[in-house]
């Protein structure tokens, strides 16, 4: 009896690890993630608009319909990104999302303080590249290290209200993001 | 042949324990960061570098994208105050103000984050569309069939989440209580 009981408390011990372990494993392994579900449909370093979320077919969970959203796909591979967003009338938010999904970096065009919204995206690495001098000819470039190589930028526009929605997915097509040249 | 009948024994209570635990941590949503006002509850880190494992294996599972702490912050409520099941064929009331933001939305989903089908397309409101009394407040009513005011219909699904999320606000991961934030009420108000 004890010899089982043993055993059972050994099972749980392990059962624990198993836990923290799959846990902490899962997004790596996770196929049905938002990179890899966008990955199908949006080319890299291009921005693409997001369908509407309909009940029968939304490309993400929870997404918000008041908002049109467009994505861009970025691999940093080959150099820096460049995002260009107008902002609209209403409201215009930029958020940044590593490979797994985390909201590294977001703001909106009130925090940006002007018309456009302008960022440049790269690793740590081709920060460390920009020499000094040019860093502080561009200070008014907002430029966001990615933690990632890939990842995810989502631009948002806000349509206070249904009549309003066709007005904000044209602002949102005035966005630009590639990769500099 | 004892030890081997009591290794496999460990190794069935370990997988099943383990995975267990995990699937219930990853669906049910774990109180790490998270604020609870009334019926809402927010995990204001989720959209941040701070994120905890849990809700970066339920974000990878489900594959949503969580609002970005420099956006907004998203409130969910799938009980009413008194905790019951928010139930579709029942009609329940949002009532009160909402914490200071620039604007807000609110929105009906399913368990699985898809928006609820439904005759009139209409499956949230938004702060600037939405009617409102005399004094500022208002009162949304979710119920299966058509209500004059603030009508948000539920399809006669039987569980949903309601999401309430704010915009440009200075609701975070600072916020503590109602008095920093003051959720609408969410109360059942029958079933017809």
């Amino acid at each position: 009896m004890i010899r089982w009981l043993l055993w059972l408390l050994g099972g749980l011990l392990l059962g624990g690890i198993v836990h923290l372990a799959t846990v902490l494993l899962l997004p790596r392994t996770a196929t049905q993630d938002a990179y890899t579900r966008l990955s199908a449909t949006s080319p890299a370093n291009n921005i693409m608009p997001l369908p509407a979320p309909t009940p029968d077919d939304a490309v993400l969970p929870f997404m918000d319909p008041a908002f049109a959203t467009a994505v861009c796909r970025y691999d940093l591979a080959a150099g820096p990104l460049k995002l260009r967003v107008p902002v609209s009338q209403a409201y215009t938010s930029v958020s940044f999302y590593a490979r797994s999904g985390i909201a590294f970096y977001a703001i909106n065009d009130r925090a940006a303080g002007r018309r456009i919204i302008e960022l440049d995206l790269m690793t740590p690495e081709q920060r460390a590249q920009i020499p000094d001098d040019e860093e502080i000819t561009a200070a008014d470039r907002l430029i966001v290290e990615s933690p990632t190589p890939t990842g995810l930028i989502l631009v948002r526009t806000f349509g206070p209200e249904p009549g309003l929605m066709p007005m904000a997915r044209r602002a949102l097509a005035a966005a630009q993001c590639g990769t500099q040249s | 042949m004892r030890l081997l009948i009591g290794f496999l024994f460990a190794f069935a209570v370990a997988a099943a324990f383990g995975l267990g635990l995990t699937q219930f941590a990853l669906t049910r949503g774990t109180a790490f960061g998270a604020i609870t006002i009334g019926a809402w509850t927010a995990w204001p880190k989720t959209g941040t570098s701070d994120i905890d494992p849990y809700a970066r294996a339920a974000i990878a599972r489900s594959g949503e994208l969580p609002i970005g702490s420099g956006d907004g912050v998203a409130f969910f409520a799938s009980s009413d105050d008194a905790g019951r099941a928010l139930d579709g064929r029942c009609m329940v009331t949002i009532a009160g103000t909402t914490p200071a933001a620039r604007f807000w939305t609110i929105t009906l989903y399913d368990l699985d984050g898809r928006l609820i089908p439904n005759a009139a397309d209409r499956y949230g409101f938004t702060s600037q569309e939405i009617a409102r009394r005399a004094d500022g407040t208002f009162e949304i009513l979710v119920a299966p069939r058509a209500r004059p005011g603030n009508w948000l219909p539920t399809g006669g699904i039987d569980r949903y989440v309601v999401v309430l999320r704010l915009y440009d606000t200075p609701v975070g991961v600072a916020t503590r209580t109602a008095k920093d934030a003051p959720m609408p009420a969410v109360a059942a108000a029958g079933c017809t």
